[in-house]
């Protein structure tokens, strides 16, 4: 029998609020907190990956001593004063952090007034909030002696960061990405491919993100002794969503003490998109036990979640079991997977991860669906605003808050997670708007 | 359930032993038949509704008639992260001719006629969504032995003993080179009729050679319950006469998968797959009567 995980766990002093949600004091040490992270704020998951009725373990016999491998050796890893000074300098001297949090006051005009602030891991090496988790498997991998990376990757973010922590710690890497993703996001295939990675287009099922998953699945069960998986978000087999959690608990824990300092009080709402939910279980960790705080998921709506396309596993699927963990699934019948759309290709996938589920079945995260116009149209008016251009999945968010802000008014104070740059969308961009070749804009 | 379920030695072929034929399912029957034959029994997988429902169950029959003693009917899924690019191939075209739980119970149905016995290899969702219980009882009623779940590990399974149990139906979960002895021991006492011992690390599929893996995860698998504990056949990577006697000289018995489905895709028409498929289990049960002599 498994033992329970123990009530209370070693943490660095100072790194951040307490168990109960106060507000550091005003004269404590002005540093950031530690941007190693550490879950004592969630009893959850129980020792066999379990949140609720969700997640837990539904993959072959031959992974289950890789999975226990990873979740022993994470759990040494983040009680090793070694691990999180490694970790901590990489985050803070590689990636750049702590990242900003930018108070946009002209966005802020079409939100109801409400004060809106946005943590910026757009400004990440890399261009998203991927990095973090990245640079701390990669950490691992080492650890565990291992020498081979695979990873999936959709829009290509996080096989670039994947790519990116392989060439700067010198880890083979192999990244799998649907047939189709590979054409649509030709740019990033070359980006990886630079960075020293061998990209594998998947060309069996439909061919996007969930193929390219079942890919590396297949990889790594007959290369397991050699090779650790990368995995890019929350979801899949325990403890891939604990893991990935901790790994992004550094952008909430920043948030939180930088919205104290800035506004001198808690955010009255926090929002993140949420595909697999990485972003925003990062940002939310840290929020979740201020009952004062409201959080909200903003799921790819797509064409609508009346219509058969669109990517939002919550707010239009239904729990079942995917990818190794019990959780929303859009599916059919019968229990086959359905296909998913999102014009953010971050986004487009056909389940979320299952500390997600378990939020929104407590009430405790209210998820809600934006549509592939509605994010379009935040994805242009923060460019106008504010100067920055954000991802579209990040849109999505954006496009959330404007909702939340008509709610909360001129008093209101919404912290979302502006998880990626826009970069790679100016494409996606140009040909929804009508930008190119001076046709002039489309007026929406 | 300390004693093997496939008989143990000295149990007459089809016999009355002292647990009475009716509390023995056709899975630990046959296995049974097999061990009094001196020989390892021979078990083929094809995907239900592959190349299409009807079709499947005419090249499932020329199985049974080319030898095998138990099939493993697939339930195809669209995402069979177990599977390499043969299976996976069949079960799309399974998936695209339309296949529901209803047609693989119907293929059920049709393989228990052959006088085969019968299980269901799946993935869990789909037995999620059609309910555990009511999937149990549906596939026993339609003549059913067991189910093979390659991604239900025990430790999830609590509602899966129930459904099991219940419908007495034998339930089969995995084993690898990678288990540990604790999770061998945990695994072979969930498991009834078999446990699936998968002979490498690595998806379905056939190899040139078998993995020199098996034969240690088969002695792994049996000492884990001291006593005796539920018979070991192996699967992943069988595809010939040579084969199948290596692996049924240390099994209870012998898998083969991707070959048969391999043999319909290569066909140019269903008539010929069918003939191939013959032959290829006929190749095979000459292989399990091979191993021990």
């Amino acid at each position: 029998m498994p033992t329970p995980r123990p009530a209370a766990r070693a943490r660095s002093p100072g790194a951040g609020p307490d168990r109960k949600g106060r507000a550091p004091r005003a004269d404590m040490e002005k540093q950031m907190p530690s941007a190693t992270p550490d879950s004592v704020r969630s009893d959850l998951p129980d020792a066999r990956g379990h949140y609720g009725r969700f997640g837990g373990r539904f993959s072959p016999e031959a992974l289950i001593a890789a999975l226990d491998q990873v979740a022993q050796e994470w759990d040494k890893a983040k009680a090793d004063p070694a691990f999180r000074a490694e970790l901590d300098a990489l985050l803070r001297d590689y990636t750049g952090r702590p990242s900003l949090l930018t108070e946009a006051a002209r966005f802020a005009e079409h939100c109801g007034g409400a004060r809106v602030l946005l943590k910026r891991e757009d400004l990440n090496h890399t261009g998203s909030h991927k990095i973090n988790n990245v640079l701390g498997q990669a950490l691992l991998t080492k650890r565990m002696g291992k020498t081979r990376v695979i990873a999936e990757t959709g829009a290509g973010q996080h096989g670039v960061a994947t790519a990116t922590a392989c060439a700067l710690m010198g880890l083979d890497c192999v990244i799998y990405m649907g047939e189709e993703d590979t054409r649509r996001q030709a740019l990033n295939v070359a980006r990886m491919r630079l960075l020293g990675a061998e990209v594998v287009p998947v060309s069996v099922g439909s061919r996007t993100l969930k193929d390219a998953i079942n890919e590396a699945f297949r990889d790594w069960v007959a290369n397991v002794e050699t090779t650790h998986y990368l995995f890019g978000t929350v979801a899949g087999p325990h403890p891939f969503p604990a893991l990935v959690r901790d790994l992004h608990y550094v952008i909430g824990e920043e948030a939180r003490a930088q919205v104290l300092d800035l506004t001198g009080r808690l955010p009255d709402a926090v929002a993140a998109c949420v595909g697999g939910g990485s972003n925003a279980m990062g940002i939310f960790a840290a929020f979740v036990g201020d009952p004062g705080v409201a959080l909200y998921g903003f799921e790819a709506g797509g064409e609508g979640v009346q219509t058969a396309r669109h990517a939002a596993a919550i707010t239009g699927g239904a729990p079942g079991v995917f990818h190794g963990a019990r959780t929303y699934v859009l599916q059919d019948e019968h229990g086959q997977t359905l296909p998913s759309h999102s014009i953010s290709a971050g986004l487009d996938y056909p389940a979320v991860g299952p500390e997600h589920a378990w939020l929104a079945d407590t009430g405790r995260v209210s998820y809600r669906a934006v549509t592939d116009a509605e994010a379009m149209e935040a994805f242009r008016l923060l460019s106008r605003t504010e100067g920055i251009i954000p991802a579209i999945e990040s849109a999505h968010a954006l496009a959330g808050v404007r909702r939340i802000g008509e709610q909360l008014g001129p008093d209101g104070v919404i912290v979302v997670n502006l998880s990626g740059r826009g970069d790679k969308d100016v494409d996606t961009a140009a040909t929804y708007f009508g930008l190119v070749d001076g046709e002039g804009e489309e007026q929406a | 359930m300390n004693e093997r379920t496939n008989g143990g030695t000295g149990a007459a072929p089809g016999g009355a032993d002292e647990q009475g034929a009716t509390s023995r399912t056709a899975l630990q029957a046959a296995l049974a038949r097999a061990e009094a034959d001196g020989r390892a029994a021979l078990i083929g997988y094809l995907p239900a509704g592959f190349p299409d429902p009807e079709s499947s169950i005419k090249v499932i029959e020329a199985m049974v008639e080319g030898g095998c003693d138990v099939i493993e009917v697939g339930l195809p899924y669209s995402d069979p992260t177990m599977d390499g690019p043969t299976i996976q191939r069949a079960a799309d075209t399974a998936l695209s001719a339309g296949t529901t739980p209803a047609d693989v119970l119907r293929v059920v149905q049709a393989t228990a006629a052959t006088g085969a016995a019968a299980l269901v290899m799946t993935y869990w969702n789909p037995v999620e969504r059609y309910g555990p219980a009511r999937f149990c009882a549906d596939l026993a009623a339609a003549g059913g032995s067991g189910v093979i779940t390659p991604d239900l590990i025990p430790e999830e399974a609590e509602e899966w003993f129930a459904a099991t149990d219940a419908a007495g139906l034998d339930r089969i979960f995995l084993v690898a080179p990678s288990s540990s002895d604790e999770r061998l021991r945990l695994t072979a006492r969930a498991s009834r009729g078999f446990v699936y011992a998968a002979s490498l690390m690595g998806v379905t599929g056939t190899r040139a050679q078998v993995a020199g893996t098996a034969e240690k995860l088969v002695a792994r698998t049996r000492s884990a319950i001291p006593g005796g504990g539920p018979a070991v056949c192996v699967g992943l990577g069988i595809s010939n006469r040579s084969q199948a006697a290596e692996v049924a000289a240390y099994a209870d018995g012998v898998i083969a998968g991707a070959g048969f489905c391999q043999r319909v895709l290569d066909a140019p028409d269903l008539e010929t797959g069918i003939s191939a498929v013959r032959s290829f289990a006929e190749e095979l049960a000459l292989g399990v009567r091979d191993g021990r002599s």
